[in-house]
């Protein structure tokens, strides 16, 4: 099946988000817009990790919308212990919390870190890097929005080319955040040659599940990047967010796999293919790549990204057999 | 809601949780659930409510299957065998990879009922009582849903056996007989009083101690023909023929080698693959239009030219004369359907003919009844309950203006049923309400794969006995199965694992529930569900 629905009656329980009895980790009646990528995403991680463990998580997190939208004193959303710090180091509090636990003999429990990408790429990079570098048993997980969306749509370092966010607003020339630039941290983290790094999109929940199931048992760190679209901050209708997450995937811009001690060991080849310039064209963040001042340069280069991509992680669907 | 007491593990949050805070106050548009009409039940002639039973098929349970398939039509292995199914025509997977095989799985499932004994539940009784006169397809349909509603049923059949068309015309190997004898035997099991070798001459004559009655004899007077016929010329129209062959095989003229069949309808290529059965070394069928124009079905045409027979277009029969006939060249001009005869002729040699031109009501039985009137084409004339000029008299089939196929039959005598039940009690009958047609455009083919039709040929030996080609069990589940479920909630929960506000509930039998105070009315699962079984509307 090229793309599962969720659950289905004929097949029992296929997915933790199809049971009656899941978790809900991040309960209802937080304050995420509608539909916003990032509620979901977390939701479906950490239901899939409290599934896998009997309920044995406890989670740190990083500012951002994550943190804002679901604790508004003296409301908390959260359905499993949970502890929120500073924008920058949740890798670091993670891995306190796991040597606390470790010391109290409790290794049954398993800890992890979440943030969005601006959290992880930019100011607690630091943290992140120490923290697989000393190969702490956490499992961090990115929330890559593409922008630092709390404050206001700023750019992260994880922002795509040309995109235009509040400090890269197209003028004249200049076509929104420039091409070679930022940072590819599911690369990053593969460098320092983890146990486990993989990509993940609300677009495929299957997947999605299946990597945290695996990545929350390994001893030692662990890194999980999940693209959620983020309705506001790329402009486009809220109904549209799991169509724009698949089509990410199905253009070749972000590429499904998993890397385990600095090799790809899989990735998820591309069924029904769309083209680079739909993605783009569903999204207000592209709008001014099209119409009057259209560059053709700048859409080549996003489909070079593509297709690099495609050829890399082997995405082509014959590629993998 | 309030899961804390059962966690396992340190969670200690109960009160102050965000439950508190109801999300449902930013909505400005909600979603919902909806049924729609899928295309195939909006066009199947007897009303199944095929998707739905596709989806038990699914699963495999067989018996709720054929229970919801005998809600609208008792003959699911008959209707799997003859019926034309305009359903596939309009599946939305033609769209995809190639229609569902609705006709083979009703067929397969129509056949698990009879090798299983399956029968219908006995009615009570009531007082009243209703003459159905003419055993075929429509007469026995109206039977089966009187019954049904507890109405006491005489059936009076001018053949010796009932089925009609179905028996008299339909060719047994496309039907076998023990097929549909089963059928028809379910029906009268329900208590219905059945008078064969009975020949109603007036209806006049008849109604009398009967509450309502409904008038099914179908289409039995073959037409004449205007083509000259030479004394002792071997000609045979097509319901002699098939009536003979069922009853008085006997009575049949010899056809020798050459037949020509003369027609363009089913009954015509029905006619020349038995003849040709029958022992006939070459047939062909004349017709005076193109071949693009037969109206007999492209199956039963694929089938006639895959065994030999032959079809002769843009001819006409003049004159039969002893081991030919005399053709003339037509012109047909498509566009205007306009048909005119050139002086171009030819002579064909020919043993025998059929003339299978079609076939009309003989009005005899109407006589002292100027009430019910019959139209200039031939056909009772009724209004929109079903009803004749007569009070208390309907008629349906093959006898009123429409298709005149079992499947329309069969509907017909439902809608009857409906009719003559709700005239008796004094009332209107309901409406059907119709929900709108759910087209391809509101599917999401992002959750569904390519998996090929399983397609088995029906054609066997040039023989009387039919091939056996229904599915095993194995493959009804696997061709149900590929049903897109067209506007109906197929419980793929779809709307409940990519819900970001958790705003659906999802109850024990599995049935889903938006819940009003969180949904954000972001459209999500709107946009997700596969069939089209959501929309977005307006709050309140
Ligand atoms: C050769 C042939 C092949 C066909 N193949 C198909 C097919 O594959 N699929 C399909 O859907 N349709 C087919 N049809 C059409 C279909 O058979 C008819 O549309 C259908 O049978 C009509 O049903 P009915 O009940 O209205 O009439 P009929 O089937 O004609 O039944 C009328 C009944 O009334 C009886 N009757 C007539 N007059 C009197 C009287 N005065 N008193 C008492 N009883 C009387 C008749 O004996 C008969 O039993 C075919 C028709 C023919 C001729
Ligand atoms: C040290 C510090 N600098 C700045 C901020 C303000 N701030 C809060 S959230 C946020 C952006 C978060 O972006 P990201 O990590 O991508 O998460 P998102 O909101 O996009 O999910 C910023 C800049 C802060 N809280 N702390
Ligand atoms: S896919 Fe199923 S419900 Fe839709 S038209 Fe075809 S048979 Fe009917
Ligand atoms: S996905 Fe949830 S929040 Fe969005 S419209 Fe549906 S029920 Fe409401
Ligand atoms: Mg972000």
């Amino acid at each position: 099946m090229s793309h599962p629905t969720i659950g289905n009656r004929l097949v029992k329980n296929v997915t933790v988000q199809s049971m009656r009895d899941r978790p809900n980790c991040l309960t209802s009646g937080h304050r995420a817009c509608q539909g916003c990528g990032e509620a979901l995403g977390a939701r479906c991680v950490l239901d899939a990790a409290y599934a896998a463990t009997g309920g044995k998580i406890a989670v740190v997190n990083a500012t951002g919308c994550l943190e804002v939208f679901s604790c508004v004193y003296p409301e908390n959303s959260w359905q499993v212990p949970w502890l929120h710090s500073l924008f920058g180091n949740a890798p670091a509090v993670a891995t306190g919390v796991a040597a606390a636990f470790k010391q109290q003999g409790k290794s049954d429990v398993r800890i992890i870190a979440q943030g969005g990408d601006g959290a992880l790429s930019d100011i607690g990079m630091g943290c992140l890097s120490g923290m697989f570098e000393r190969n702490d048993d956490v499992l961090c997980v990115c929330y890559d929005n593409q922008a630092y969306m709390n404050t206001g749509v700023q750019r992260s370092g994880a922002t795509p080319a040309f995109a235009r966010t509040a400090t890269t607003l197209p003028t004249g020339n200049y076509l929104g955040n420039d091409a070679q630039t930022g940072k590819n941290l599911p690369k990053i983290a593969m460098a320092h040659e983890i146990p486990y790094v993989a990509t993940a999109s609300i677009g495929n929940i299957h997947d999605l599940e299946e990597k945290v199931t695996k990545a929350i048992h390994i001893r030692g760190a662990k890194y999980l990047h999940v693209h959620v679209p983020c309705p506001l901050g790329w402009g486009y209708s809220p109904s549209d967010t799991i169509k724009i997450a698949r089509a990410a995937v199905q253009c070749g811009l972000f590429p499904l796999f998993e890397m385990e001690r600095g090799k790809i060991m899989k990735s998820t080849p591309i069924k029904d293919p769309v083209k680079v310039d739909d993605y783009l064209k569903s999204q207000r963040r592209f709008a001014h790549l099209f119409g009057k001042s259209a560059s053709p340069e700048a859409l080549a280069a996003l489909q070079d990204i593509a297709d690099n991509n495609i050829r890399d992680y082997a995405l082509a669907e014959n590629a993998n057999g | 809601m309030d899961k804390s007491m059962d966690k396992p593990f340190a969670t200690v949050l109960g009160p102050a949780t965000s439950l508190s805070n109801k999300t449902g106050s930013w909505r400005t548009m909600r979603p919902e659930y909806i049924n729609m009409l899928p295309p195939c039940n909006a066009t199947c002639p007897a009303g199944e409510n095929i998707q739905q039973w596709l989806s038990f098929a699914q699963e495999g349970k067989f018996r709720e299957a054929w229970d919801v398939m005998v809600k609208d039509n008792p003959f699911p292995a008959i209707m799997g065998r003859i019926c034309y199914h305009t359903c596939e025509k309009v599946c939305n997977r033609n769209q995809f990879d190639g229609a569902v095989n609705i006709n083979l799985l009703e067929r397969s499932i129509g056949d698990i009922a009879i090798a299983n004994g399956w029968q219908f539940k006995p009615v009570l009784e009531t007082k009243k009582k209703i003459l159905i006169i003419g055993g075929g397809p429509s007469g026995l349909s109206a039977a089966y849903f009187l019954r049904k509603l507890g109405y006491g049923v005489t059936i009076y059949e001018s053949n010796i056996k009932l089925g009609g068309m179905m028996r008299y015309g339909v060719p047994r190997y496309r039907l076998p007989g023990n097929i549909m004898d089963t059928e028809i035997r379910r029906i009268i099991d329900l208590g219905v009083n059945v008078v064969c070798d009975r020949r109603v001459r007036s209806v006049r004559d008849e109604i009398r101690g009967f509450d309502a009655t409904y008038i099914a004899v179908g289409a039995y007077r073959a037409a004449k023909t205007s083509a000259e016929i030479a004394d002792g010329a071997n000609v045979i129209d097509a319901v002699d023929f098939f009536r003979k062959l069922e009853d008085a095989p006997l009575g049949l003229p010899n056809f020798g080698k050459k037949v020509v069949v003369y027609g363009g309808g089913n009954t015509a290529v029905d006619a020349a693959r038995t003849v040709l059965r029958l022992g006939a070394e070459s047939v062909k069928i004349v017709y005076r239009r193109t071949i693009n124009n037969l109206s007999a079905h492209d199956t039963e045409i694929h089938d006639a030219l895959s065994e030999g027979i032959e079809v002769m277009c843009l001819r006409t029969i003049s004159a039969v004369n002893n081991g030919k006939v005399l053709l003339n060249v037509m012109n047909y001009d498509e566009e205007n359907d306009v048909l005119s005869k050139t002086d171009k002729t030819d002579w064909l040699p020919a043993d025998s003919v059929i003339f299978a031109i079609g076939q009309s009501l003989d009005e005899g039985i109407l006589k002292e009844m100027p009430e019910i009137s019959v139209s200039e084409q031939g056909v009772i004339e009724i209004d929109k309950n079903m009803m004749t000029g007569a009070k208390g008299i309907f008629a349906g089939g093959d006898v009123i203006m429409g298709k005149r196929t079992v499947t329309h039959a069969i509907g017909g005598g439902k809608k009857a049923a409906k009719c003559i039940d709700a005239y008796l009690r004094g009332q209107e009958p309901v409406a059907n309400v119709k929900n709108q047609t759910a087209a391809f455009k509101r599917l999401n083919m992002t959750y569904f794969s390519h998996n090929p039709r399983i397609d088995v040929s029906r054609l066997g030996d040039i023989s009387f006995e039919e091939k056996d080609i229904s599915y095993s069990d194995l493959k009804i589940v696997a061709e149900a199965s590929r049903c897109f479920s067209c506007g109906n909630c197929f419980h793929c929960d779809n709307c409940y694992g990519y819900c970001p506000d958790n705003a659906i509930k999802k109850h024990q039998d599995g049935s889903l529930e938006i819940n009003l105070d969180y949904c954000k009315g972001c459209g999500i699962c709107v946009a997700e569900c596969p069939c089209g079984a959501m929309k977005m509307t307006l709050d309140e």
